[in-house]
């Protein structure tokens, strides 16, 4: 059983914020950015499965150059090999786009399974891996706090409100996870020499049979302002806290 | 003509959601055709409250193939009936029920999406907040309630429908007199759309004041470093009375706290009278779903940690020394209280 997952490059959590760059796009220029750690309990429970219904593991990441890196992380967790989807074109790109571009990527070999992240950690729209699931003209199954692949079917329990659901459909399908799904290992230091002998794939639109035309953007920032700042409050030490804290909930009238 | 949709969206027993409601006041706003769309068991009697709302017509389909087989035949049908009437713009709530919705619709579409959005400023262009830091970081990425926020405007082009996915609480839900005409969905949905199966659901019981009600929300994070100091909270809880426990997402991820009780982007938004974060850096996708609490107190042992730029009050210190004393606190409060009275 092959499985692709999905492998975001996001820039570093703690780095400097990115700066309004041309077309008041978002510039991020950091250089010490990674896997998006939503992606990891994929490459986890992607591994896992892989190994249990004999097949491979594809990571498959759609950005810049530096986005290798995210791909060598997704390496050394447990992919097989890996395809970064590159090209200038893609810069900026939207949702759509994306989804467009990564699924003339994915049709180019079978797969039983593709495996993503709830949403991703920067952008947190959550709707591409659904995008991508009609363009690839399969179902999709979202939201799974577990995931079991059996007789060639896919059953997932999907968190709710007020519980949980199980719902399942036959492969070839798409799934995403919660971190609750699969807890991802640290990878050893053989894990991470051996993933930089994996091989690594470069796709660029010419190569998926695209152009700027089918991926035209359905969007357009207008406008970009400095939200208003809030004045920071007291900082007090623990000693003082029980105190202080009973005095403001009196004062909230709420005990 | 501009119309403007909303995708209803229906609870296991033909309930309908609240950001419902909110997105239909939003809706009347930006001009007089107004419809909703509800799909699946208990549509039709739904159709009253949606008018009420705002809705001019309501498109109804009480077909369990719509809790059967989740969200390919919703967006199927939602696509069809787009096809067919021509919506300018489609809102929806922030569940992820109706992100799959959306994100598939939007496949079958070709068409704009965008998530996140606090406002609609009119049938062509949102506004949202995006926040530049994605994690707490250096104290110079702080700006305003979130982390290196930005106020962005953006222009939807190419083809209608436009998809429109709000924040929770992002409007507010008033009534009007109004009356909806229900239109029946008599749209067949083919069995290639009919994939995926729901079994079973599995429903967990809830004590305690609803998170979205209480006046005193107390919200863990991972600071607190495992599931027994989380149960610290619910102690802290009890102590207040009014008061119930939230978690962040983190938290939620890894099993401390079921996801009813998850508050930020993904979750719920609460506005209570008073939030306590503990153990909580401050990280954007929380935040926005508490930021509009009246006062808000903040316990971290992280002196950098950007949730202290939000708090009225922040305590630099072990979670697991605070909430004890804070405890007896307002056990010794009440006691002195009762004998006082």
């Amino acid at each position: 059983m092959d499985v692709v997952v999905l492998a975001k490059y996001v820039p570093n959590p703690s780095g400097s914020p990115p700066e309004i760059g041309p077309g008041l796009r978002l510039r991020r220029e950091e250089s010490d950015g990674g896997l998006d750690p939503s992606d990891e309990p994929g490459l986890e429970l992607g591994a896992r499965l892989a190994g249990e219904h004999d097949g491979e593991v594809i990571a498959v990441s759609l950005g810049p150059e530096r986005a290798v890196r995210a791909l060598h992380r997704a390496l050394a967790l447990g992919a097989d090999r890996a395809t970064l989807v590159v090209d200038p074109l893609l810069e900026g790109a939207d949702a759509l786009a994306t989804a467009k571009a990564l699924a003339a990527a994915l049709g180019r070999r079978p797969f039983d399974l593709v495996i993503a992240g709830v949403e991703s950690s920067d952008g947190a729209t959550g709707t591409m891996p659904m995008t991508l699931a009609e363009e690839l003209g399969i179902p999709a199954l979202t939201f799974a706090r577990r995931c079991v692949v059996e007789n060639g079917r896919v059953s997932i329990e999907r968190q709710t409100d007020s519980g949980y659901d199980t719902v399942e459909c036959g492969l070839p399908a798409l799934v995403t996870l919660t971190a609750a799904a699969a807890e991802p290992h640290h990878p050893s230091l053989r894990e991470t020499i051996e993933a930089k002998k994996k091989p690594i794939e470069r796709l660029s639109l010419a190569d998926l049979g695209l152009d700027a035309a089918d991926l035209g953007p359905t969007q357009r920032v207008t406008s970009v302002e400095i939200a208003p700042e809030k004045q920071a409050g007291e900082l007090i030490d623990a000693s003082e806290a029980p105190r202080r804290i009973v005095r403001l909930l009196e004062e909230a009238g709420v005990v | 003509m501009d119309a403007v949709w909303v995708y209803a969206e229906l609870d296991p027993y033909g309930a309908v959601a609240p950001s419902t409601l909110e997105l239909l006041t939003k809706a009347r706003s930006l001009g007089p055709d107004v419809a909703a769309v509800a799909l699946g068991p208990g549509a039709g009697e739904a159709a009253a409250i949606l008018g009420e709302y705002g809705a001019t017509t309501v498109f109804a389909g009480d077909d369990a193939v719509f809790v059967d087989h989740p969200a390919e035949p919703t967006a199927y049908v939602l696509g069809r009936l787009a096809q067919a009437h021509r919506p300018q713009l489609i809102l929806f709530g922030p569940s992820y029920d109706a992100r799959d919705v959306a994100g598939r619709l939007q496949g079958i579409l070709g068409c704009a999406l965008v998530a996140n959005v606090d406002d609609v400023l009119d049938t062509d262009h949102v506004r949202l907040t995006v926040a530049l830091s994605l994690w707490p970081g250096r104290p110079g990425n702080l700006r305003g309630g979130i982390a290196g926020a930005k106020l962005v405007d953006v222009e939807l082009s190419g083809p209608a429908p436009r998809l429109v996915l709000a924040r929770a609480g992002a409007f507010e839900a008033m009534p009007s007199a109004g009356r909806a005409e229900v239109v029946a969905v008599d749209v067949e949905v083919p069995a290639e759309r009919r994939r995926t199966r729901r079994l079973e659901r599995h429903e967990e019981t809830d004590t305690g004041p609803k998170l979205e009600e209480a006046r005193v929300v107390i919200a863990g994070g991972r600071g607190l470093g495992g599931p027994e100091a989380f149960a610290l909270l619910e102690e802290l809880a009890r102590a207040i009375g009014d008061a119930a426990v939230g978690a962040t997402r983190p938290v939620v991820d890894a099993g401390w706290a079921p996801f009813r009780m998850q508050i930020g982007q993904t979750g719920k938004t609460v506005k209570p009278d008073v939030y306590v974060a503990v153990g909580i850096s401050g990280a954007a996708q929380h935040v926005v779903g508490m930021k509009d609490a009246r006062r808000i107190v903040a316990i971290n042992q992280d002196p950098d940690a950007p949730i202290f730029q939000l708090a009225d009050l922040g305590v630099v210190g072990d979670a697991l020394t605070v909430l004890p004393a804070l405890i007896a606190e307002l056990e010794s409060a009440r006691v002195g209280a009762a004998r006082a009275g």
